[in-house]
């Protein structure tokens, strides 16, 4: 089906929705690479114009990755809730943004909507919203999980301990993560990225970090990053195992080079449930995501960067994680050029994730060959915690020696609740204040009681 | 209210924690100005930062480099890459595989072996690095009975540009050396990437690689070490990549320096 604008006497036509879908996408490198994006500032207004009077209903009966050779199409479609649908099932596009803007979307309606959205939908939408819609729309939503705390809730901001050391040091993970729990991160999750896939490492971390947090009782989950298979073999030998990993992607070939099936997913996260880890809830699945990961796979079927990241939500949603993130900066500037691109695409991400009802976070992050740089992280982070983002990651100093890109500090977490209000999940935020941390206003101590810390200490000592 | 002025300006890390430095180069227990970083700690990262900026950005300085090369006795040829300057270079992977249209390898003989040098995502790196190495590399290929003959430049180089080059040049093996993508700690790291029966279109998983190649890496001299047992290997086996694993015990040698 061809697709028609036209603006101030000049028309535009799109051969299909893939097309339209590609080139009303705001700039950014990786569509370009595709060579699928529009071919001049004009072509990508005319293409949102007419992607505004496309009726919503459009995209269940087409899809831009075809149904038969795609079980993420499959799984769109499938889990598709006509009911929840039903109260914008008349909207177009445009009509769907004006709606969310209105008094009409609440949190409790977009909750509801949630099952009824499928990820085109709200990679469509997101494509005519400027950033304060973005962020308008994503501070509305609520996206409520829990394990041995509860993240999402109103008012809350959750961060990732990121303690990465390249060798996978045992002393070297623990010393970063010391670093980090007195500076107050590590609610969502404390993770690490391992260098090697080998189950031994795996195990070996996965002791260091649970023995750190039951020596501290520190009431967060723990999570080793290693692929999910390596994870289930982990499981098998008895690994103190919180929270399953997985990167995924929005299509069943980029999740292919990725090693992963939706059953697969699905058997690693019936390994995780059976170990009844989690004490307030039991959301064990925490997966990343990122723009430009399809395409360079050469798995993204001629489909745009947002669209395709959008899928990857909808496969995460499968799974009720606990969290999810987006790389937004890391894939590189071959997909997100610079600054500017990185930072509506985290926008971007959040607000197509929480739409879908993921528990969306970001790791506000870049590279040294993108055009970007602290300032641009500053921005980001205070825009996607003004947009309510789940979570975010930190590293000592916002340098990660380990995977070589800049990341936020944990001083970047004191700022952000310091100018904002957002409190940690109040679980972690009751063991701050526990283990006198914080003060009555929440905030650090300037000088809390070493003593309070010399478990994890001794530890280091004895893994010396 | 100036009397409750108890908090200091400038808060110190856990005395605890300064000892825990020696397990990490992670920048822990920086202290904190407040919410903030110190501003030696800011300014730091803003160095650390600027030096990687600077090195993406930086060129070969090809004169000096292909002097040395020419005294080892290699013939010395120069192309570019179809990527015309480095922001196509940054957004197009594509054309920093492929040479230039007008790229001439015609006036350099045939070798078995080529060496490819590229810019990569730091010409600093092969600007600190690349004649250490080669001094060291090039003998030893010799002394182990492989002609090398002929050394080629490329600018806005990516790691498969080596291909088309290898291919012209009807070599067997390609050795490319080309500036990795520049950390905080470390603006100047080469990699090596060998490629057996080199020609467009070879998948990465044929190529062997050796990382970090710098002063407080993997020293040039050992790297030549390793490159020169794995490119005697390839040539024997007539093979390159995952099939192809580096000897253990001189990636131990490397390691020990």
């Amino acid at each position: 089906m061809v697709y028609r604008a036209s603006i101030d006497g000049t028309s535009w036509s799109f051969a299909d929705l893939k097309e339209l879908m590609a080139k009303a996408s705001p700039q950014r490198s990786g569509d370009e690479l595709a060579g699928i994006a529009a071919n001049s500032a004009m072509e990508r207004v005319a293409a949102q114009c007419a992607l505004a009077d496309l009726p919503l209903a459009r995209f269940l009966e087409e899809a831009l990755i075809p149904y038969e050779k795609d079980e993420v199409t499959r799984l769109i479609q499938d889990s598709h809730d006509k009911t929840a649908f039903a109260p914008i099932s008349h909207l177009t596009v445009g009509g769907f943004r004006e709606w969310l803007l209105s008094a009409k979307a609440t949190p409790a309606a977009l909750t509801a909507l949630a099952p009824g959205l499928t990820p085109e939908m709200v990679a469509a939408t997101s494509k005519i919203m400027r950033l304060q819609d973005l962020i308008a729309v994503g501070a509305k939503t609520r996206v409520v999980t829990a394990f041995r705390d509860t993240l999402g809730l109103e008012g809350r901001l959750a961060s990732r301990l990121q303690p990465n050391h390249p060798t996978d040091d045992s002393r070297g993970i623990a010393a970063s993560t010391i670093d980090g729990l007195l500076m107050g991160t590590g609610d969502a999750v404390i993770g690490v990225n391992p260098v090697t896939d080998a189950t031994e490492d795996y195990v070996r971390i996965c002791h260091l970090l649970d023995d750190i947090r039951t020596r501290l009782d520190i009431p967060t989950q723990t999570c080793v990053l290693g692929h999910v298979t390596t994870a289930i073999q982990a499981i098998e030998r008895g690994a103190p195992v919180d929270l399953v990993f997985q990167s995924v992607a929005g299509s069943e070939k980029a999740n292919e080079g990725f090693g992963i099936t939706l059953g697969l997913l699905e058997e690693a996260r019936a390994a995780a449930l059976a170990l009844k880890r989690g004490t307030v809830g039991q959301n064990v699945m925490y997966f990343e995501t990122g723009q430009g990961s399809a395409l360079s796979a050469d798995a993204h079927w001629g489909v745009d960067q947002v669209t395709m990241e959008a899928r990857a939500h909808a496969v995460a949603r499968r799974f009720s994680p606990l969290i999810v993130n987006t790389v937004v900066g890391f894939i590189g500037p071959e997909y997100l050029y610079n600054g500017k691109q990185i930072i509506r695409a985290g926008l971007e991400d959040h607000f197509c994730g929480k739409l879908l009802g993921v528990p969306m976070g970001v790791d506000v992050c870049y590279t040294n060959h993108a055009d970007a740089d602290q300032d641009d992280m500053d921005a980001l982070l205070t825009l996607l915690v003004t947009a309510g983002v789940t979570f975010v990651i930190a590293v000592p100093g916002a340098d990660d020696i380990m995977l070589n890109y800049q990341s936020l500090a944990h001083h970047d977490m004191l700022y952000i609740r310091e100018v904002t209000g957002r409190r940690a999940a109040p679980e972690f935020e009751a063991w701050l204040d526990r283990v006198g941390l914080t003060d009555e206003q929440r905030r650090l101590r300037p000088a809390p009681d070493p003593v309070l810390f010399a478990p994890a200490l001794a530890y280091l000592g004895e893994a010396a | 209210m100036s009397e409750k002025n108890e908090v200091p300006t400038l808060i110190p890390p856990l005395e605890g924690l300064a000892r825990l430095r020696q397990f990490t180069a992670a920048r822990i227990g920086l202290g904190r100005a407040g919410i903030g970083l110190p501003t030696a700690a800011h300014l730091r990262f803003a160095a650390d930062h600027a030096r990687a900026k600077d090195a993406v950005y930086s060129s070969l300085d090809t004169k000096p480099l292909a002097g040395g090369l020419k005294r080892l006795g290699l013939k010395v040829g120069f192309v570019r890459s179809a990527a015309r300057d480095r922001d196509e270079y940054l957004r197009r992977p594509d054309l920093g595989r492929r040479l230039d249209e007008e790229a001439s390898l015609a006036n350099l003989p045939p070798s078995d072996v080529v060496l490819v040098v590229a810019d990569g995502l730091s010409a600093a790196a092969v600007d600190a690095n690349l004649l250490p190495l080669a001094d060291v590399l090039v003998p030893q290929l010799r002394a182990r009975g492989i002609e090398i003959e002929t050394a080629v430049f490329v600018e806005q180089g990516r790691v498969a540009a080596g291909d088309p080059i290898g291919q012209a040049l009807k070599a067997r093996l390609v050795i490319l050396l080309i500036g990795e993508r520049p950390g905080l700690s470390s603006a100047d790291s080469m990699g090596c990437y060998m490629t057996f029966a080199p020609k467009p279109g070879t998948p990465d998983s044929r190529r062997n690689c050796i990382s970090n190649i710098r002063l407080g890496g993997l020293l040039p001299r050992l790297a030549a070490d390793q490159i020169a047992w794995l490119a005697a290997e390839a040539l024997r086996r007539e093979v390159s990549g995952t099939s192809l694993k580096a000897d253990p015990t001189r990636a131990i040698e490397g390691k020990s320096g």
